[in-house]
C-alpha cells in the first residue's frame, strides 16, 4: 500500500499541471470568491447614482446631500469633464440617457415642487410630486438599493420637514391647534432642523422605507426584455465555453507537432504564419458558430430577442471569436503536451472567467476587481454583446470593445507566432 | 573544399552534402557528412538507433538548421520552394491525420504542395494505387491496420510526384507481410528511376533495396559502398564461423577472445580465411574443455561489417 501511494505520490510531484489544478486552483478561486462575497469593506462595491435636482429647493438639496452622505453610494450630478472642460449638470433626458449607455444603473430625478411638499403622507386630495427612479433592469440590486436609501436619508436628512408637513396636515385636519401646543411644535421642530443642521452625520439610523417620499421606479433600460438576464449569461456562459473549445481546438497543433505531421507540413509549400493563420480562422469560425447556437438556444428557448440584433452580434460574435481564437493559439503554442494545455487553460480560463464577468455580474465585485476584469476578454465580450442585447445601442457604440477585442487577438496570434518558432526548425 | 552555389552547376545530381554538421548541445548528432546521390539510385543509410541518419534526413528536408555544411538539391539550395518541390520526405512517424479518410488525407497534403483540380485527383489516385489503398480510400486512418498506415504515410510523401524520396525507417512496426509489401512499393520507385535515400537499421532491407550504402555511426559516414564492396572492403574473402559453447561465460569469453573472435549474446563470433581453419578452431575448444554447442559457417554480411568496423552490433 506505501508503495502505491508513494508512486502516486512522485507522479503528482512531476506532473506540474496537475499539481496546479490541485493546489493553486482552489486556492485562487478561494480567494477571488472571498474578494467578492466576503465582505472586506474597503472593497465593498458602491452602487453609482445619477442625480438630477430640478427643484433647487432646500428639502431637495439636503435630499441630495443626505444621498452623498451615504457610504455605499457613488453620488455624481453630471458627466466628467471632457479634455478639461466642465460638462453641464445631467439633466432628466441626459440622466435616461447615461443609464441607457451603462454609465450608472440608477439615476434619481428629483421633481419641480418636490420641496414644497416633500412627504407622501397626507391627505388623498395633496399630490406630491413623485421623485423619478431611471433604472437598469440589468443591474436587479443598485435600483432597490436606492429605493430603500431614498426612504432612509428622507427620515434622516429631513425629520423637520417631515414635522412640519405633519403638523400642517394634523393642523388641517383636527381644526387647529392652541398657541401654546403651536408654540411648542415650532420649538421641536427648530431644535429637529437646528441639530440636522449641526450634525450633517448619517447616524440616525431608520429601517423605515414604506413610502415616506414618493418614489416612481421606472426602467429605462431592458423594460421590453422578456428575459432579462438571458442575452447575459448567453454571453458570459458563451464566451467561458468558448475559451475553452479555442483552446482545445488549438491543441491541435501539439498533436500534430507529437505525430510528426506538423513537420511534413511545414516541409511542404506551408509556412508556419500560413498554417498559424489556417488554424486561427478555423478556430475562429468554430468559436462564432458556437455563439449562434448559443444564442439561437436563447431565442427558441429562453425568447432571447435574437434577430433584431443581428448586424451588433456578427459584429461582437466575430471580434468575440477572433480574440478567443488568438487566445487559444498562444496557449497551445506555449504548451509542450496536451497534459500541461489542459491543465494551464483550465487554470487561466477559470481565473479569466471569474474575474471577467462569465460566472457572476461584474457590477456585484469591488471596484478594483472590475477594473481587473478589464484585463480578460471575457468582460470586454460581455460589455459588448450587453449593449447589443440589453441596451439596444448602435453598432458605433461598440468601438471599445471591437477595438480591445481585436487588438487583443492581434497581440496574442503575434505572440503565438513567435513561440512557435521552436516548432520550425530545430 | 565547399560545393558550388551556382544553382545551375550539378544540377543533375539529386543530392549533394558537403561537410553537414548538426549538434545538439554537446552531441554530434551529424559530424562533417559529405555525401552525393546519382540520379536514380537507391542510397540507403545504415547505422543503429541514435547513429544521426533522422538527423540527416530531417537536415535535407529544412526540419533542422545545420550549424555546418551544405546540401543541394538538384544543384538548389535545400531550403528554397525548388527544392521543396522536388523533394518527398517519408518521416518515421505516422504523419497522418487520424480523423480523417486515406483521401482526405492524400488530398490534404496535395494540396500542402499547391496541387488541386483535377492534377490533385489524379495524383490522389495514383498514390492510393501504388500503395493499393483504393479500395480503403474513404477509410478513416485511425482504422488502417499498421502496415496500411505505413504506406499511406509513403504516399502521403509522395503525392506531388517529387523526383528525389527520402525514406526514414518506413518498415519500423510492421509485420514481415506488410513489409514485403513496402518493399515491393519501393522497387517500383527504383524501376521507375526515383532517385532515393532510405534509412534503415535492418540490413536485410538495405541488401534487398539500395544500389549504395552508407553505413553511419555517431554521426559520420564510416564506410560507403555497394553491399559487395563493403564486404569485400572489411573481410576480403574470408568467412565467419558462429560457435556457440556450453558452460560458464567466465571460461567462454577469455578463450574466444584469446582466439581472436568476439562474444555477442553468447555466440562466439570468428573471421576465418580458409573453411579448414574450422578444424583446428574445434580442436582446441575441445583441449580447453568447452563444450560446443552448435557452430556454423557463412559468409560476411553487412551486420558483420558494422560489427567488424564499430564493435557494435547493429541493433544495439
Amino acid at each position: 500500500m506505501f508503495a502505491i501511494i508513494r508512486t502516486a505520490m512522485v507522479s503528482l510531484r512531476r506532473d506540474r499541471g496537475g499539481l496546479a489544478l490541485s493546489f493553486l486552483l482552489p486556492v485562487v478561486f478561494f480567494s477571488i470568491f472571498a474578494v467578492i462575497f466576503g465582505g472586506r469593506r474597503d472593497t465593498t462595491p458602491k452602487v453609482h447614482v445619477l442625480v438630477v435636482d430640478e427643484d433647487h429647493s432646500p428639502a431637495s438639496e439636503r435630499l441630495v446631500k443626505g444621498l452623498k452622505q451615504e457610504g455605499s453610494l457613488v453620488v455624481t450630478s453630471g458627466p466628467e469633464a471632457v479634455k478639461g472642460v466642465e460638462q453641464p449638470d445631467y439633466t432628466a433626458a441626459t440622466a435616461e440617457i447615461a443609464v441607457r449607455e451603462g454609465v450608472a444603473p440608477v439615476a434619481v430625478i428629483i421633481p419641480h415642487g418636490f420641496g414644497e411638499n416633500p412627504i407622501s403622507f397626507g391627505p388623498a386630495d395633496t399630490k406630491p410630486p413623485t421623485v423619478q427612479l431611471l433604472e437598469d433592469r440589468s443591474d436587479m440590486i443598485a435600483p432597490q438599493m436606492v429605493t430603500g436609501l431614498l426612504q432612509k436619508v428622507a427620515v434622516t436628512s429631513m425629520p423637520d420637514l417631515m414635522a412640519e408637513q405633519g403638523s400642517k396636515y394634523f393642523d388641517q385636519f383636527s381644526g387647529g391647534l392652541t398657541h401654546e401646543q403651536r408654540d411648542r411644535l415650532n420649538q421641536g421642530i427648530r431644535q429637529l432642523r437646528e441639530r440636522q443642521e449641526s450634525d450633517s452625520s448619517t447616524s440616525a439610523s431608520s429601517n423605515e422605507s414604506g413610502g415616506i417620499i414618493a418614489v416612481n421606479a421606472r426602467p429605462v433600460v431592458g423594460e421590453n426584455k422578456n428575459n432579462p438576464m438571458v442575452s447575459f449569461y448567453a454571453a458570459a456562459i458563451g464566451v467561458m465555453f468558448l475559451l475553452f473549445t479555442a483552446s482545445g481546438s488549438a491543441g491541435a497543433l501539439l498533436d500534430e507537432a507529437e505525430s510528426g505531421t506538423l513537420d511534413r507540413v511545414l516541409s511542404s509549400r506551408v509556412t508556419m504564419t500560413s498554417l498559424l493563420l489556417g488554424k486561427l480562422t478555423y478556430n475562429s469560425l468554430l468559436a462564432f458558430s458556437q455563439l449562434v447556437v448559443m444564442f439561437l438556444w436563447g431565442w427558441a428557448i429562453f425568447k432571447l430577442d435574437f434577430w433584431s440584433h443581428i448586424p451588433g452580434f456578427i459584429v461582437m460574435g466575430v471580434c468575440t471569436a477572433v480574440a478567443v481564437a488568438a487566445f487559444g493559439m498562444l496557449l497551445a503554442s506555449i504548451c509542450h503536451t496536451r497534459a500541461q494545455l489542459g491543465a494551464l487553460s483550465t487554470l487561466v480560463i477559470l481565473i479569466m472567467s471569474s474575474i471577467g464577468g462569465s460566472m457572476f455580474p461584474r457590477f456585484l465585485m469591488p471596484e478594483a476587481m472590475q477594473k481587473a476584469g478589464l484585463l480578460t476578454i471575457n468582460a470586454w465580450a460581455i460589455d459588448g454583446f450587453t449593449k447589443i442585447f440589453w441596451r439596444d445601442e448602435p453598432i458605433s457604440h461598440l468601438w471599445p470593445q471591437v477595438l480591445v477585442l481585436v487588438a487583443v487577438a492581434i497581440v496574442l496570434f503575434i505572440i503565438a507566432r513567435r513561440v512557435a518558432r521552436r516548432w520550425e526548425v530545430a | 573544399m565547399s560545393l558550388p552555389t551556382n544553382a545551375t552547376c550539378n544540377s543533375s545530381l539529386p543530392l549533394r552534402i558537403e561537410g553537414l554538421v548538426k549538434r545538439f548541445g554537446q552531441l554530434n548528432a551529424v559530424d562533417g557528412i559529405t555525401l552525393e546521390l546519382r540520379s536514380g539510385e537507391c542510397l540507403g543509410l545504415l547505422g543503429p538507433n541514435g547513429a544521426g541518419k533522422s538527423t540527416l534526413i530531417r537536415s535535407i528536408v529544412g526540419r533542422v538548421i545545420p550549424d555546418a555544411g551544405t546540401i543541394l538539391i538538384f544543384g538548389a539550395k535545400a531550403d528554397s520552394t525548388a527544392a521543396r518541390s522536388t523533394l518527398g520526405w517519408v518521416p518515421q512517424e505516422l504523419a497522418l491525420y487520424p480523423r480523417l479518410t486515406c483521401f482526405e488525407n492524400l488530398r490534404a497534403f496535395g494540396r500542402y504542395y499547391g496541387l488541386k483540380g483535377i492534377v490533385l485527383e489524379q495524383a490522389v489516385a495514383r498514390c492510393l494505387d501504388w500503395s493499393t489503398l483504393t479500395d480503403r480510400a474513404h477509410e478513416l486512418v485511425k482504422n488502417l491496420s499498421g502496415g496500411m498506415k505505413r504506406r499511406l504515410n509513403m504516399a502521403a510523401g509522395l503525392i506531388h510526384q517529387p523526383k528525389l524520396v527520402l525514406m526514414d525507417e518506413p518498415t519500423v512496426g510492421v509485420d514481415p507481410q506488410s513489409r514485403h509489401h513496402i518493399f515491393e512499393m519501393i522497387e517500383k520507385l527504383r524501376d521507375e528511376g526515383m532517385s532515393l535515400i532510405y534509412t534503415t537499421h535492418y540490413m536485410e532491407e538495405a541488401e534487398r533495396l539500395c544500389d549504395r550504402i552508407a553505413i553511419v555511426d555517431h554521426g559520420k559516414i564510416i564506410e560507403l559502398g555497394t553491399n559487395d564492396d563493403l564486404v569485400r572492403n572489411a573481410f576480403g574473402t574470408r568467412s565467419q564461423v558462429l560457435a556457440r559453447f556450453g558452460g560458464s561465460p567466465d571460461r567462454v569469453v577469455p578463450w574466444v577472445a584469446a582466439h581472436g573472435g568476439q562474444t555477442t549474446d553468447g555466440i562466439a563470433l570468428f573471421t576465418i580465411s580458409h573453411p579448414v581453419e574450422i578444424a583446428s578452431l574445434l580442436e582446441d575448444s575441445a583441449k580447453a574443455g568447452l563444450e560446443l554447442v552448435d557452430v556454423s559457417l557463412r559468409k560476411p554480411n553487412l551486420e558483420s561489417v558494422f560489427l567488424h568496423l564499430t564493435g557494435r552490433e547493429l541493433r544495439d
